[in-house]
C-alpha cells in the first residue's frame, strides 16, 4: 500500500481487487494531510486562508481515481483535496502552504491558489465560481484539438448561485462539451445555511438538469458509489456524450477558513456536526473491509504509517525549503 | 465623545441610519452570522428583523442590480462585501447601471445605493483577496468613492453616503476596523467631498487615504521629532475630490507627496499629481512625488509581501530626499511592527 497517488493514476489494478482499498487510502491521506495542517496552523507559519476538506475526502479521493492523469480539473478556495486526489504534488502543496520558493506557485499563490499541471491540476482560485468557465474552456480546447480527455470542474453549493455557473453550464450544455462537473454540497456558503440563499425545495442537480446537462446526486461520503457513478459517466464523457453534473452531499467538519471547530459560535448546532461525523466517509469504508476481512488492522496500520510518513516528509520539505527570495514579488508579471 | 473602534463606529452608523429611516436595508453575505461582517453589523438583524436585515446568495452582480431597482422605489440599500475582490462579479451593474442611471434618463431617477467594501492585507490574503481598486471606481462618472481612515470618520461619511442620492461606494481598508478614536454618539454626519487636515506644518504636503493615512500619521510624528513639520490632509473622501483643501496646503507648502494604498499606474495619486501640476506648476518648487503599490499583483507568502507594502519608513526616506535631509528611515523602520504581515496583535488570521 505505498503506492502514491501518483503512480496509481493510471494504474488497472485498483479497478478490481484494490479498489475500496485504494479508495481508502487516498482518503486517509487527504484527511491526515488536513489533520497535520490543522495540528500545525496555530503556529503561524502557514500565514494565509486556508480551507480545509475534513469529512469531504471520498468526493476528492473517488473523483481525482475515476480520472486520468491526462484529464484537467480545476477547483476554487476548498482545494487542497481536489489537488490531491487529482494526484497533485503533496510536497509543494505544503510548501506553498507556507509560502515557501519551492510551493506549487512559487509562494505567490497559497492555500487558494494551487496548481499542477503534470496531473492536469490547472489550477484552483479563492474567487467562487471563477474557474467554472475555465473549466469548461479546457473542455472545448480538447474538442478543438480532439482526443479523449475531460475537464473536471470542482464547485461548491455556494458557486451555482452565481450567474457564470449557468452561463458555462448553458456553454457547455450547447457544444456538448467533455466537461465533468462535480457539486459537493456542504449546505453552507460560509455561515450562510441553504435556507437563506436558495428557496426551499430546490434540487441543484435537478436544476442543473433543465439547463440541458444530465445531472444526478449522490451520497458524497460513500465513496464507492461516487467513484462507480462517477467512472462510468467519465467513459461516457469520454465517448463524446457531452457534459456531466453531480450533486454529491456532504458536510465540512471544521470552520469555513481555518483549523478550529466553530460548532459553538451559532450558525449550526452540534447535533447537526455530529450526525455528519456519525457519516464519516473514511470510518465507513474501513467499518465494511475490516468487517469483511478484506482488511486487517495491521494492513490499516501500515497504511497509516505509510501516509504519516510521507506527510511528515512534505512538512518537513516545507519547513527546510527557502523562502522565495524578494525580488520574487516583481517577477512573473509577463511572460518574455 | 468616547472611545471605540472602526468596526464598532461602522456598526452604530448602520444602527443609526436604520432607526433614523425605515427606507434603509442592509444586506450582504454573512451580514446577520455570527461574526457579523468583523463586527460592524452585529445585530442588527435582532433589532431591526429580517426584512431589513438579510443574508444573501452568493450572487454579487444580481443582487447589486436587485439593490438598484429597490432603490428607484424609495429603498436606501447598503450592501456589504467583506472583499473588494468579490464585487469584481457585480461591475456590469455598478458602471452600466448604477453609474448612469440618473444622466441617461435626463435627471428622473438616481440610484441611492451605498456599497461597502473591505479591502483585505496581510496574512496571505494575495492576488484575488487583497486589492485596491478605487480609482477603477473614482474614474467612473456617477460614483461616489469614500475612504474613510479614523472611527468618527467612518461614522459621520457611512451615514452621509447612505443618505446620498447617488450611488456611494464606501472602502473600509481591513487593517482600520480595530483603529480606535473618538466617536460621537447618537446622529452624526461627516459630509462627502471634504477632506480632513490631520497634521498641520509648513514643510511638505502629504495627501493620503484610509490605511496610508496611518502610516503617514506614523512618519509624520517622527519627522516632527526631527524638526519637519507636515500638512496631512486626509481625503477620506476620493471622489468627488476635496482639491481646494489640495491646493490651499501646496500653495503654503510648495512640495506634494501623494500616497496610495494601490498599485501606481493609474492610481488616483496619479490623479492629484496631475492636477497638480496643471493647476499648481507656478507654486511647486519640486517634482510631486508619490508613494504607491507596485504595479504587480500582491502577492501571497510573507516573504513576497514584505517587500511589496510600503510605509512609515518609505515616507520618510522620501520626505529625506524631498527636503535634502536626512530623517532617519531606518529608525522609522525600526518602529513599525513586526511581523509585517498583520496589523496588530488582535488580527489572528485567517482573514
Ligand atoms: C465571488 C465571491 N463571493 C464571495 C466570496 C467569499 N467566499 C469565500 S468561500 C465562500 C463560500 C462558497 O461556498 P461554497 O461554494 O458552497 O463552497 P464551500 O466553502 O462550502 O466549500 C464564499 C462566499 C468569494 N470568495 N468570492
Ligand atoms: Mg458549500
Amino acid at each position: 500500500m505505498s503506492l502514491t497517488a501518483r503512480e496509481s493514476l493510471d494504474n488497472p489494478r485498483v479497478a478490481d481487487a484494490g479498489l475500496a482499498r485504494e479508495l481508502l487510502y487516498r482518503m486517509k491521506r487527504i484527511r491526515m494531510v488536513e489533520e497535520a495542517i490543522a495540528e500545525r496552523y496555530p503556529e503561524g507559519k502557514m500565514r494565509c486562508p486556508t480551507h480545509l476538506s475534513i469529512g469531504q475526502e471520498a468526493v476528492s479521493a473517488a473523483v481525482g481515481m475515476a480520472l486520468r492523469a491526462g484529464d484537467f480539473a480545476v477547483s476554487g478556495h476548498r482545494a487542497h483535496g481536489h489537488y490531491l486526489g487529482k494526484g497533485g504534488d503533496l510536497k509543494k502543496m505544503i510548501a506553498e502552504i507556507y509560502g515557501k520558493a519551492t510551493g506549487c506557485s512559487g509562494g505567490k499563490g497559497g492555500s487558494m491558489h494551487l496548481i499542477d499541471r503534470d496531473v492536469g491540476f490547472m489550477g484552483s482560485t479563492a474567487i467562487v465560481a471563477s474557474t467554472i468557465p475555465v473549466g469548461v474552456g479546457l473542455g472545448l480546447s480538447i474538442r478543438l484539438r480532439g482526443g479523449d480527455q475531460i475537464s473536471t470542474v470542482f464547485l461548491g453549493d455556494g458557486a451555482v448561485e452565481e450567474g457564470v455557473f449557468f452561463e458555462s453550464a448553458n456553454f457547455a450544455a450547447l457544444k456538448k462539451l467533455p466537461v465533468l462537473f462535480v457539486c459537493e454540497n456542504n449546505f453552507y456558503s460560509v455561515y450562510s445555511p441553504m435556507r437563506v440563499r436558495q428557496p426551499p425545495g430546490r434540487s441543484i442537480h435537478a436544476m442543473v438538469g433543465s439547463l440541458g446537462v444530465p445531472s444526478e446526486s449522490g451520497d458524497g461520503n460513500d465513496v464507492v458509489d461516487v467513484y462507480t457513478r462517477v467512472r462510468s459517466a467519465v467513459e461516457e464523457i469520454r465517448n463524446g456524450a457531452g457534459p456531466r453534473f453531480f450533486e454529491f452531499t456532504t458536510y465540512r467538519w471544521r470552520e469555513h477558513c481555518g483549523p478550529n471547530f466553530d460548532n459553538d459560535i451559532g450558525y449550526r448546532s452540534q447535533d447537526e456536526f455530529l450526525s455528519w461525523k456519525s457519516k464519516d466517509p473514511i470510518e465507513r469504508l474501513e467499518g465494511q473491509l475490516v468487517g469483511t476481512g478484506a482488511l486487517g488492522k495491521e494492513d490499516i496500520g501500515r497504511m497509516e504509517a505509510d501516509i504519516r510518513h510521507e506527510v511528515e516528509q512534505a512538512f518537513a520539505f516545507a519547513e527546510s525549503s527557502p523562502f522565495p527570495s524578494a525580488d520574487e514579488t516583481f517577477t512573473h508579471l509577463y511572460k518574455d | 465623545m468616547r472611545v471605540i473602534n472602526f468596526a464598532k463606529a461602522i456598526n452604530e452608523a448602520l444602527a443609526c441610519a436604520m432607526e433614523a429611516d425605515q427606507r434603509v436595508i442592509c444586506y450582504g453575505l454573512g451580514v446577520d452570522d455570527p461574526k457579523g461582517i468583523f463586527g460592524t453589523t452585529l445585530g442588527l438583524q435582532d433589532r431591526f428583523g429580517e426584512d431589513r436585515v438579510f443574508d444573501m446568495p452568493t450572487s454579487e452582480n444580481a443582487m447589486t442590480g436587485v439593490g438598484i431597482g429597490a432603490s428607484m422605489n424609495d429603498i436606501r440599500p447598503v450592501m456589504t462585501h467583506q472583499r473588494l475582490d468579490f464585487f469584481l462579479l457585480a461591475m456590469d451593474q455598478l458602471v452600466n447601471n448604477a453609474a448612469k442611471w440618473y444622466y441617461m434618463f435626463g435627471g428622473q431617477q438616481s440610484v441611492p445605493i451605498t456599497i461597502r467594501l473591505i479591502l483585505g492585507r496581510g496574512w496571505g490574503q494575495g492576488p484575488t483577496h487583497s486589492q485596491n481598486l478605487q480609482s477603477w471606481f473614482a474614474h467612473v462618472p456617477g460614483l461616489k468613492v469614500v475612504m474613510p481612515t479614523t472611527p468618527a470618520d467612518a461614522k459621520g461619511l457611512l451615514l452621509s453616503s447612505i443618505f446620498d442620492d447617488n450611488p456611494v461606494v464606501f472602502l473600509e481598508h481591513r487593517w482600520l476596523h480595530n483603529v480606535e478614536g473618538d466617536v460621537p454618539q447618537g446622529d452624526f454626519w461627516v459630509p462627502i467631498g471634504k477632506a480632513h487636515l490631520l497634521e498641520e506644518g509648513d514643510d511638505l504636503t502629504i495627501v493620503s487615504m484610509s490605511y496610508m493615512t496611518i502610516e503617514a500619521l506614523h512618519a509624520t510624528a517622527h519627522m516632527k521629532a526631527l524638526g519637519v513639520g507636515c500638512d496631512l490632509i486626509d481625503l477620506r473622501t476620493i471622489m468627488p475630490l476635496d482639491w481646494e483643501a489640495i491646493a490651499v496646503s501646496v500653495r503654503k507648502t510648495g512640495r506634494l507627496l501623494v500616497l496610495d494604498t494601490a498599485s501606481e499606474t493609474g492610481s488616483f495619486a496619479g490623479e492629484v499629481i496631475a492636477r497638480s501640476a496643471m493647476h499648481l506648476f507656478d507654486v511647486l518648487k519640486q517634482a510631486p512625488r508619490r508613494i504607491a503599490m507596485p504595479d504587480f499583483p500582491s502577492p501571497t507568502s510573507p516573504a513576497l509581501t514584505r517587500g511589496y507594502y510600503r510605509g512609515a519608513a518609505d515616507i520618510v526616506r522620501v520626505t529625506s530626499e524631498m527636503l535634502g535631509q536626512d530623517l532617519k528611515p531606518d529608525a522609522a523602520e525600526k518602529n513599525r511592527q513586526s511581523p509585517h504581515d498583520v496589523p496588530g496583535d488582535w488580527f489572528k488570521g485567517p482573514f
